[in-house]
């Protein structure tokens, strides 16, 4: 396996022209350029972890000031939102294996991965919208109160967050597709994940500190 | 004239408003049509576009921020003036309430975040490469958007004036005053936007940077070798990116409160306006801490070259400065201690709040220990340092007194709060960054700036200073209180606030002088032929002036601090940090994009849009911002290879290069 | 050119990596668990209501270490030098729970308050 991998590399970056400046790292940290990417976006992660911090602040402050609407008790669907957590677990987990596939050099697999990755993204955008839509039918509005305006702003940021990734990977999917696995399209399949599975993170705070306290 | 123009003209233009907003509105038409004329006339647009506005250097990205601050520097400074103008004397009518309010929000705002913000950003562009022997930033594309999103948000806040009205809520905009209810025009969305687009660009500075300096030191130079002001940016960069994003998440929800009618900040429906003053302060805090260090990192360079001495206490300076960084972000609530959040909580912040004056401390000694016994020069840059070292110590020792919680209740919002943050500020930041400007302005420009027009501007600037502040302190004890348009008289305030309004005054011919200096130095143009004209000791003195566009020609190699220094006395060889023919490989270049501008045109598009709720401008600039991050994401072509010949040659002519 | 000569992959970084992803496998698994545990805990109330939140919090704690140890490879650079970002991001979680907790604290008069 390891020679016919080297060999498909070898063409891939040759193709490309890619100036490899560290032949014996991992794929994605090969060029300079590419391992300063990653560190940069590690820091950003952190930078947006400030933010969703300051978010989940926001929320717990104001989590009891429901202004005579309607409490989490009362809105939470518990199968609702279990069934979102699990999908984006799954899609955390399918996204690392697109990882995994990647260092073992198999552009097919990859690709298959990422678009598993990305539907599970948007089956799970879609049930949070239907969520959404559903609360605001029965007048849990993001106007009707403090509570219900922290609710709408920290969960719909982090599907804004999820609906962007899914738009990148989408990106990457056919990046990869076209250009195969070389250490430029392997770092912005790598970069994708680990955003991806930085947003399992929040969402498991979510899932905790909204929903479940939320249904306490 | 059609009447719907009327309509805009008075909604909008503000052509009913006074002779303030109408000789503004002139000013600023009449300027436009010179630039563009001088611009056509000369045939520079395209000299425009391909030399700077596509640049993705870091040097002349650092020259275009030097000059954005510097017209900022004005802007705020002219508020300044007008402001003080109002308070010389009682009852005076020069301003009415509106417009005062106006002004000094736009006063403090432009001069922290459109002022010293991209001041610092300009001496992080122009000395970090150059200082840690690197051929540009890590993310050199990322930092030309983080300067187009800083710029063109800095004309979004400023057309804020003449367009729709200015924010009046303060600079630090506290609700519910500026909620929709009682904010009810374009001017707080104007004050919303323009700070959260310059954040975003300054995130990425943030990130930019410490990849920057973690990554891409020459070979050989430790953390621990790297010039104290390269430590200061770092520290900087940890503040900015953990402390920025609480200030995108309040201004987020702020604005949100106001076009979709949340109810964050609102006195109904559960809102809790202290909220936004908490997150406000969360990232506030660091910030002044954002804009002190990389001005304390000044300090220690320029005194150690005017000192011929290395820094005393190197370990200790960058101890201080990340324990600033750290201690720096736990200390927010002094700012609303009158909140009265309990005892308890106002004691630990309190004792936080204090404990930061200890590495202060330690800096301030160092400096002076530094100096003595040291062939001191008294160059411009080095009587700027001195000039900080006691206005900080006593705006320090007044931030101690502000500390005391039990004693803040009665300075709190009153003018020696005033007093006391201008002489940090004033004293700290911005004399910081003119030791900066002046200390680096060859390696930037290549040419020497006179001495003596410089030297009346300091004399100007620093007895102006004292002679306007030190007054508000007292006026603070007679219990004059910040953000007043007018008093009345009898209450002893007049006599201070007069003396004020001279100083005020002075400072403004300092500026002139300074100004006038540098209008001088561009007209004689007294070359600096040495690229060390200082007497340097750290890397971007053994570079020519201006450094080529490669800076490098081959990375050199480093051991120990003061590198430069030491070449100089003997102790390294010369080939260490020169380049021999043989060395020279081809130079990886990034190439040159528009994108970045026309991405920052976008957000400015977006944010008028969401000024004015124009819905098609934001769906417009949504599309277009979109677009071009997915464009950039396809683009694999960004580089390019400066070859050997070319690198040979201009090394040649410079006479660097080492058989 | 020299410059460009492109070079194969060195397959030994990653001769420890199996063929089958075992990591990602027992991180999945413990994940999937680390939410059961305190869904179940929250929808049978077994516990009073203060050790439910403290539990619930730890497993979503548990969780991060498991999202960023068995997914995000947190401390790997992959050889290209001291781990930076292990430093900023223990940094940035320490912030974050910082800003969270002390707002809460900070805020706490407002309830007793209202």
């Amino acid at each position: 396996m390891s020679s016919s991998v080297a060999a498909s590399h070898h063409a891939a970056h040759h193709a490309e022209g890619i100036h490899v400046d560290h032949p014996e790292r991992s794929v994605e940290y090969q060029t300079e350029d590419g391992s300063l990417k990653i560190l940069g976006f590690w820091i950003f992660l952190a930078t947006d972890m400030i933010l969703f911090a300051c978010l989940f602040a926001m929320f717990v402050v104001l989590r009891t000031h429901i202004d005579g609407g309607p409490s989490g008790k009362q809105l939470f669907d518990v199968t609702g939102f279990t069934e979102e957590t699990f999908i984006l677990l799954t899609s955390s987990f399918t996204g690392g294996i697109a990882t995994f596939e990647m260092h073992r050099g198999k552009k097919g697999r990859v690709i298959g991965w990422l678009i598993l990755t990305a539907l599970l993204g948007l089956s799970f955008v879609g049930l949070e919208l239907k969520e959404f839509i559903h609360y605001a039918h029965i007048g849990a509005t993001i106007q009707r109160s403090a509570f219900l305006s922290a609710f709408f702003t920290l969960v719909g940021t982090h599907g804004c967050h999820v609906s962007v990734g899914i738009l990148w990977m989408t990106s990457i999917i056919l990046q990869v597709a076209k250009r195969g696995i070389n250490p430029i399209t392997a770092r912005k399949v790598f970069i994708v994940n680990l955003y991806w599975h930085f947003l399992d993170v929040v969402w498991v705070f979510l899932f905790t500190v909204v929903y479940l306290m939320g249904v306490m | 004239m059609p009447a719907w123009f009327h309509q805009f003209a008075d909604k909008y233009l503000m052509w009913q408003e006074g002779p303030l907003i109408m000789g503004s509105d002139v000013l600023i038409l009449l300027a436009s049509i010179g630039i563009i004329f001088t611009l056509t006339y000369f045939k520079k647009w395209g000299w425009l576009w391909r030399e700077w506005i596509v640049t993705v250097d870091h040097k002349k990205i650092g020259i275009m921020y030097m000059i954005a601050a510097i017209l900022m520097l004005f802007r705020g400074g002219v508020d300044a003036e007008l402001m003080r103008t109002q308070l010389a004397l009682p009852n005076m009518h020069f301003l009415n309430a509106e417009h005062y309010d106006e002004i000094f929000t736009t006063h403090g705002t432009i001069m922290i975040l459109f002022m010293a913000m991209p001041f610092i950003f300009a001496l992080f562009n122009v000395a970090v490469p150059l200082q840690i022997g690197a051929r540009d930033v890590a993310f050199p594309y990322v930092n030309a958007i983080s300067f187009w999103l800083f710029f063109l948000a800095a004309l979004l806040l400023n057309i804020s004036f003449v367009l729709g009205g200015s924010p009046n809520a303060g600079w630090t905009s506290y609700p519910p005053l500026s909620e929709l209810g009682f904010s009810p025009g374009p001017g707080e969305n104007y004050y919303l936007l323009a700070l959260q687009i310059t954040g975003i660009g300054s995130i990425a500075t943030g990130i930019n940077f410490m990849v920057t300096i973690l990554r891409m030191r020459a070979k050989g130079m430790r953390l621990m070798d790297m010039p104290l002001f390269t430590w200061s940016v770092l520290a900087a960069c940890v503040l900015i990116i953990f402390a920025f994003p609480a200030l995108t998440v309040a201004l987020a929800l702020l604005l949100l409160d106001r076009v979709l009618g949340t109810h964050f900040f609102t006195m109904l429906h559960g809102g809790n306006p202290m909220m936004f003053i908490n997150l406000f302060w969360i990232w506030g805090h660091p910030e002044v801490y954002i804009v002190i260090l990389p001005a304390f990192g000044v300090f220690s360079e320029v005194i150690a070259t005017f000192s011929k001495k290395p820094i005393f206490g190197y370990k200790s300076m960058v101890f201080a400065l990340m324990a600033i960084s750290i201690v720096g972000f736990v200390t927010w609530v002094h700012h609303f201690f009158t909140m009265g959040s309990g005892a308890d909580v106002n004691t630990f912040f309190a004792i936080a709040t204090m404990i930061i004056a200890i590495p202060t401390g330690v800096k301030v000694f160092n400096w002076l220990f530094t100096m003595y016994r040291g062939r001191i020069r008294m160059t411009l840059p080095m009587m700027w340092t001195i000039a900080f070292i006691p206005c900080f110590a006593i705006g320090g020792a007044t931030g101690v007194m502000l500390a005391v919680a039990p004693a803040d209740y009665q300075y709190h919002n009153s003018y020696f709060l005033i007093a006391h943050f201008h002489q940090v500020l004033i004293g700290g930041t911005v004399f910081g960054m003119f030791a900066g400007m002046y200390y680096w302005w060859p390696k930037m420009f290549g040419f020497m700036l006179p001495d003596k027009l410089g030297k009346w501007a300091f004399w100007f600037f620093n007895i102006g200073f004292y002679v306007c502040f030190l007054p508000q302190y007292a006026l603070g004890f007679m219990g004059m209180t910040r953000r007043i348009y007018t008093y009345p008289s009898g209450l002893g305030w007049t006599v201070p606030n007069f003396i004020s309004t001279i100083g005020a005054y002075a400072m403004g011919v300092g500026f002139i002088f300074m100004v006038a200096q540098i209008v001088q130095g561009i007209i004689e143009r007294k070359l600096d032929v040495t690229g060390d004209p200082w007497d340097g000791r750290t890397l971007e003195w053994s570079l020519p002036s201006p450094a080529p566009h490669y800076n490098f020609a081959t990375i050199p190699t480093v051991s120990g601090r003061d590198v430069w220094w030491a070449v100089k006395q003997g102790e390294l060889p010369k080939s260490s940090l020169f380049p021999a023919k043989k060395d020279v490989k081809p130079i990886h270049m990034p190439k040159s994009s528009g994108r970045p501008f026309i991405l920052s045109v976008f957000f400015f598009i977006g944010g008028v849009g969401l000024v004015f709720g124009l819905l098609p401008l934001d769906i417009i600039a949504g599309l277009g911002v979109a677009f071009c991050l997915f464009r950039r994401s396809f683009e694999y072509d960004t580089d390019y290879y400066i070859p050997v010949d070319e690198v040979v040659e201009t090394e040649t002519t410079l006479g660097r290069l080492q058989a | 050119m020299a410059e460009h000569a492109s070079q194969p992959v060195n397959q030994q970084e990653h001769a420890h990596e199996a063929r089958f992803p075992w990591q990602y496998v027992i991180g999945f698994v413990l994940s999937l668990i680390l939410t059961i545990i305190p869904l179940e805990l929250v929808l049978h109330h077994v516990i009073p209501l203060s050790p439910l939140t403290w539990a619930a919090l730890a497993c979503a704690v548990l969780q991060i270490f498991v999202q960023l140890f068995l997914f995000m490879h947190f401390t790997s650079t992959g050889g290209s030098g001291p781990a930076y970002h292990s430093v900023t991001l223990t940094i940035g979680f320490l912030f974050a729970f910082l800003f969270v907790g002390a707002s809460i604290w900070i805020m706490t008069f407002n309830n007793i308050a209202s």
